[in-house]
């Protein structure tokens, strides 16, 4: 029992930065209808960024404190992604916006490409290592359940940021746009909407949040390195067509479900499959789920609302 | 034959020597630039000091008085350098090959020596694949990586504990060095808790370790790279982990030390092929003759290439001639006292009784144990 209830956190935790990362990549199928396969490497941005950041702070400011530090990293990776974001939208995108659907998707990989390359001339290929600012330390065990302060941080973060993401979509102008724009982009710019502008901002909101999840990813591991962005990436892709690409809901719900499925999968797999298969199968485990629900369920589990998009 | 002792009348320069002096040459490929050049220099170095001994003692073959002599050619750690440098040696006419320092190197080289028909000694390659070609005259002196497996499944299951969680991240190294724990930690009355799979870019590892935890080993073995060791370490702490924790050569680094931070301990150990020169049984000695001659330090691999080079010299004394094709086979049947203890090479080439040293984590860094 505790065994179990110990994936089941260990699954929230890592499904939580999973579900950060599908947002974005569900807001921006939701709208562009592509695929923005660089998105895991804004992760991987984000958390190098805030690695160079807290350690240009411990050198010329030590006494900031360990939260303060944290937080300014955090600040300033969070501003670097969002140009990020959108300097890639208005240079790689906006141009392809009209071109057959193939031709954004192969730039979006060519900028992934781009991304883990420019990482790498500037940070090296070493893994290094991230400072710990929030303690990886666990806290006096709950009903024999071990968790440490920095996995306390990515629920609650994670959790607070994916409320306050809905707020915006269904509460506030901007959000109103964004849904509008979504569902038809021509009819939402002749109904006054700068659809241009909603785009980009979709671009920024969701390079945000991959900066928070890169440095939550980042803090909990205590590593960085270039090419780190990619399988959070292609698992948050995957949670995101899970829950059914498009809907927020769904990328929420895809995210946490990947996380348990992997993490109960690949610590009960060998029982429930009478020693046939083992945990080398930890990750074709969420693809076999992800699989089967697009049998019964093509559209993922909560479907895509923007489906009829012409 | 002809063609030699019509080279050495000339190279001779009718020296009207009292007795005629043969040159047989031995070759030594490692890495001399780059940046593995100090340890490829090392092996050059220890074959230079083997032969210029064996030369100030005077070696006769057939008769004839031998001075050996050197050809060091530079594989820049590349495997296709390397196959482009077996050629040369093998077309210049060597006796023997003492090298490559890389498992990558040596075995698309070995093959070419082969052909040739030209006896190769690795100090530094441990892939297992090396003398798994059923080439006859392909040798190392240094342990490989399945008598590591097996010294790390040994010392898990003797000193750290009997109940023994397996991990291994599915590449070829990985997954081979495991499968020789395996097999050793039974055969030295260990048991398995369970066998654990992960891979070489995972950095999360706690689906695996919460279930190892709740199989409650003494110990952990991970066989794998130092980028998965470090955060596992650290995962194995988040977890309130109490096992000790043994891995090989690819996490017996700085880096792991570095990557798991606080959460390494005395608790954790880990294994290189070889042992430190200080305790080799002629270490200490070697160490002098080593400095005084080359007025360096030894890196690592010095002594193995001054065994490998004297195992190549004895195999012609015991043949007693320097032609390949007449003393490779008794290269295998060699038993002296070297600088790494006694050099005997079993059917397949490797070493017998391979030597692996067992570090420990002390205060900031792996010392050896043992």
């Amino acid at each position: 029992m505790e065994t179990l209830l110990q994936q089941t956190v260990n699954g929230l935790v890592v499904g939580s930065v999973y579900a950060l990362v599908a947002l974005g990549y569900t807001m921006v199928y939701g709208i562009l209808g592509l695929i923005n396969f660089a998105h895991g490497d804004i992760l991987m941005i984000g958390a190098l960024v805030a690695l160079e950041a807290i350690r240009l702070l411990q050198l010329h400011a030590p006494d900031l404190g360990l939260i303060p530090t944290l937080l300014a990293g955090l600040s300033i990776s969070v501003v670097v992604c969002m140009i990020l974001g959108y300097t890639i939208e208005r240079t790689a995108y906006r141009r392809l916006r009209n071109a057959p659907r193939l031709a954004p998707l192969i730039t979006a990989i060519g900028v992934s490409f781009l991304l883990q390359t420019i990482a790498m001339i500037i940070w090296g290929r070493n893994y290094h290592t991230f400072p710990q600012l929030v303690s990886t330390t666990p806290i006096e065990p709950i009903a024999g359940v071990f968790i440490t302060p920095v996995q306390i941080v990515i629920l609650v973060v994670s959790a607070v940021l994916m409320v306050a993401l809905v707020l915006l979509v269904n509460r506030t102008r901007l959000g109103r746009a964004m849904r509008a724009t979504a569902e038809n982009h021509k009819v939402a710019s002749l109904m006054g909407v700068d659809t241009n502008k909603i785009i980009a901002a979709t671009f920024i909101i969701g390079s945000a949040l991959a900066a928070v999840a890169g440095v939550m990813f980042s803090s909990n591991y205590g590593i960085a390195h270039y090419a780190m962005g990619f399988m959070p990436g292609l698992k948050a892709f995957t949670a995101a067509v899970l829950g059914g690409i498009g809907n927020l809901g769904g990328a929420m719900l895809g995210g946490l479900l990947l996380g348990l499925v992997e993490s109960i999968g690949a610590g009960y797999i060998e029982d429930l499959s009478f020693g046939f298969l083992n945990s080398s199968y930890q990750d074709i485990f969420a693809f076999i789920i992800l699989g089967i629900v697009l049998i019964f369920r093509p559209t993922g589990l909560l479907g895509e609302r923007v489906a009829d998009r012409a | 034959m002809k063609i030699r002792l019509v080279a050495l009348a000339v190279l001779g320069l009718g020296a009207s020597a009292v007795h005629a002096q043969e040159v047989v040459k031995l070759g030594v490929a490692a890495p001399l630039t780059g940046t593995q050049a100090h340890l490829g220099k090392d092996i050059e170095n220890g074959v230079r000091l083997a032969i210029e001994e064996y030369n100030a003692k005077g070696v006769t073959l057939g008769g004839k008085k031998i001075k050996f002599d050197v050809q060091a050619e530079d594989d820049q750690a590349d495997p296709k350098t390397a196959t482009t440098v077996a050629q040369r040696l093998a077309d210049s006419g060597v006796k023997g090959v003492v090298g490559h320092l890389n498992s990558g190197a040596s075995i698309p080289a070995s093959r070419i020596y082969n052909e040739a028909g030209l006896p190769q000694v690795s100090p530094a390659s441990t892939n297992p694949k090396l003398t798994q070609q059923n080439f006859k005259a392909t040798f190392r002196t240094i342990a490989n990586d399945v008598q590591q497996g097996l010294a790390i499944g040994k010392y898990a299951a003797t000193k750290l504990g009997k109940k023994v969680a397996l991990i291994d991240d599915r590449t070829a190294y990985g997954q081979g060095l495991a499968d020789e724990v395996e097999k050793a930690v039974k055969a030295n009355g260990g048991s398995l808790t369970g066998r654990e799979f992960t891979s070489d870019k995972a950095t999360d590892f706690l689906a695996i370790l919460t279930r190892i935890k709740a199989q409650n080993p003494d110990v952990i073995v991970y066989s794998g790279m130092d980028t998965q060791a470090g955060p596992m370490l650290k995962q194995i702490k988040q977890l309130g982990i109490n096992a000790k924790f043994i891995t090989g050569d690819g996490g017996c680094t700085g880096e792991v030390i570095k990557l798991a931070g606080d959460a390494i301990s005395g608790n954790a150990y880990c294994t290189q092929p070889g042992l430190p020169l200080e305790k080799m049984p002629g270490g200490k000695n070697f160490n002098e003759r080593f400095k005084k001659r080359f007025n360096a330090d030894v890196q690592i691999y010095a002594p193995y290439s001054y065994d490998a080079a004297s195992a190549i010299i004895e195999a012609m004394k015991a043949a007693n001639s320097a032609d390949p094709a007449k003393y490779a086979g008794s290269i295998g049947k060699v038993n002296f006292p070297g600088v790494i203890g006694t050099v005997a090479f079993d059917a397949k080439g490797d070493i017998k009784d391979g030597a692996v040293t067992v570090y420990q984590f002390k205060a900031g860094k792996w010392e050896a144990l043992q």
